[in-house]
């Protein structure tokens, strides 16, 4: 996407942190919305702020995006406190898109950026509202009304909407919820080229796949912030790292072959997926999983080791554990405690 | 610095402005309701004048005349509250609400922008259709009606009434669709909330409170000062927090 149109806030690239949290909470009444929720954002960041219905992700950009105002806590949003006094100030350097796009749908796609371009007083509004659309490839149905869009269209539109005042932060809340995988892809697409450019993203998804190919960092929220950090790092924090061996018989004496390698801190038995492809105890073979100190000493030496003693070996891989892995883990661990 | 104290950007209350009027022409039932509602209640009093017999006795020309007059006070009364209701729970209920109030936009602006477009449109009819109502009685109503109809007081009551009588239904109409869930709920009451004020105008109407200038400007000037208070006071009844959660405890 071309932003040659974007204004003298984005050239001057503002310094500091872009969102600082700490210690926030939103109760309504009795409940508890979130609490005690502390993090950062830097400029030019792409975060995600993943969690499961309910765990106040909504609530919590609602509230940096000035429209609902915290209950206790502090935080500073584009370079400004969040007070009520500072509300105008924050959404002219913010923008959000909400779940749902929230368009005018008997106004034509032009006629709503161009309204909200009024609402942000931007000037050259012709040239902003082309970029915009050109930016999200819907040039060509500026004079559509919105309500002849498809829904994966409209969530462009709403797109195009929050690039038109060159925000220094762009809050988007479920961009791809209820879009097919199709118009998904579109949207992770438009915010991966958003993200190359530099523009700080503060994404809510509960679509792990999507947190993980398109945050630098991200956030699990269930109520409270249960973890933050970037995802390969979640992945070492929650997970061991482990080598999975299969052999096509079942080692004479496991313990012999794999004590004493170089990286290698203990091994178990793999009980799971008997049936699989050289899973234990099938038919076709027998699995060990290692856990390590150091991959790359462990995988080589396991492999002469097991070949050593002469088994037959069929796969040797790495254990690989996605951001979904992480997110189930936390989220297991918040209902196991919650049920005891 | 007070949100009521912050000064008015007429850029937004503009877009505001042109938005609503766009959508106005392209939504059926308001469309319908501002050209149908009017020309019923401009010519229902048309007909009633013209079956009014030459000699007929200036008392009941003065009761007809009255309650014509009254009727055209419907049209400012009743046009801009139907649309005046859709304002705030029209918007939230489409869920445009939410990306507008995350604009820099003030409630004030926002309350101003949505009032001044169901002001104007209402304004222009209801000019247009007393001034048909006017054309039609000059043109062929007997002599002695014309002579009662076209009186200044009548006419500067009227047409000093017309924009401030649409002031009070557009500031309840807006006031009840900041607290409303239901478009239909926030219609309905509206409506019935317009029509206090015509009961002054009914009053002036029926000679009960003589027509003079000074109690056209008096009466005028009170409906004034209440438009405005009603302003500042729809303004600080929008609250971001109760309109996005609906006043539930979500």
């Amino acid at each position: 996407m071309k932003r040659d149109g974007a204004t003298t806030r984005t050239a001057a690239a503002p310094t500091g942190p872009a969102i600082v949290v700490d210690g926030l909470t939103k109760r309504f009444g009795e409940r508890t919305a979130f609490a005690d929720v502390s993090f950062d954002v830097a400029y030019g960041e792409v975060f995600g702020f993943l969690g499961p219905n309910g765990a106040g992700k909504t609530t919590t950009v609602r509230t940096l995006g000035t429209l609902l105002a915290p209950t206790s806590g502090n935080a500073t949003v584009a370079g400004l406190p969040l007070t009520e006094a500072n509300g105008v100030e924050i959404r002219r350097r913010i923008a959000v898109m909400p779940e749902s796009p929230g368009l005018y749908l008997r106004l034509s796609v032009a006629e709503n950026l161009e309204f909200f371009a009024g609402l942000y007083e931007l000037d050259d509004r012709r040239g902003r509202i082309e970029r915009a659309l050109r930016a999200v490839n819907l040039l060509d149905r500026a004079g559509d009304p919105c309500r002849a869009l498809s829904k994966g269209l409209r969530q462009r539109v709403g797109l195009a909407r929050a690039l038109l005042s060159d925000p220094q932060i762009l809050f988007l809340d479920e961009p791809t919820s209820g879009l097919d995988p199709l118009a998904a892809r579109d949207v992770h697409g438009l915010i991966d080229g958003l993200r190359r450019q530099g523009v700080t993203i503060f994404l809510t998804t509960h679509r792990l796949a999507e947190a993980e190919a398109l945050c630098d960092r991200v956030g699990i929220m269930n109520t409270t912030l249960r973890t933050i950090g970037r995802p390969d790092e979640l992945r070492e924090q929650l997970f061991a790292k482990t080598l999975q061996i299969t052999t096509r018989t079942p080692l004479d004496d496991p313990d012999a072959v794999f004590a004493g390698l170089p990286g290698v801190e203990g091994w178990h038995a793999r009980t799971a997926d008997p049936g699989g492809p050289g899973g234990a105890g099938g038919a076709g073979g027998a699995g060990y999983v290692l856990t390590l100190s150091d991959a790359e000493l462990a995988a080589p030496a396991a492999a002469r080791a097991v070949v050593g003693a002469g088994a037959d070996l069929l796969a040797l891989s790495p254990s690989h554990h996605s951001l979904e892995d992480v997110y189930l883990q936390l989220i297991d661990e918040d209902v196991e405690a919650r049920t005891r | 610095m007070n949100a009521l104290q912050s000064p008015l950007s007429w850029t937004r209350i503009r877009a505001l402005i042109r938005k609503e009027v766009n959508d106005y022409r392209r939504n059926r039932f308001i469309a319908v309701t501002m050209a149908v509602l009017p020309v019923v209640f401009m010519i229902s009093p048309v007909i009633t004048i013209f079956k009014l017999p030459a000699d007929a006795p200036a008392s009941r020309i003065d009761t007809v005349v009255g309650l014509s007059l009254l009727y055209l006070m419907l049209i400012p009364a009743l046009v801009p509250a139907v649309v005046a209701s859709y304002a705030v729970v029209g918007e939230r209920e489409q869920g445009t609400l939410e990306p507008v109030l995350t604009t820099p936009v003030r409630p004030t602006e926002f309350l101003l922008g949505k009032a001044l477009a169901a002001l104007l449109p209402t304004l222009l009819i209801s000019y247009l259709m007393y001034g048909v109502f006017l054309a039609a009685v000059g043109a062929f109503a007997h002599e002695n009606v014309v002579h009662d109809i076209f009186q200044a007081p009548r006419i500067l009551a009227q047409l000093l009434f017309t924009p401030l009588l649409a002031g009070w239904s557009i500031w309840v109409g807006i006031a009840i669709s900041t607290r409303s869930s239901d478009v239909r709920v926030a219609q309905q009451l509206s409506s019935f909330a317009s029509l206090p004020p015509l009961a002054v105008a009914a009053l002036v109407g029926f000679d009960v409170i003589k027509p003079t200038l000074t109690v056209a400007l008096g009466l005028g000037l009170a409906l004034l000062v209440i438009d405005v208070l009603a302003w500042r006071v729809v303004s600080t009844l929008f609250h971001r927090e109760r309109l996005l959660t609906g006043g539930v405890k979500a």
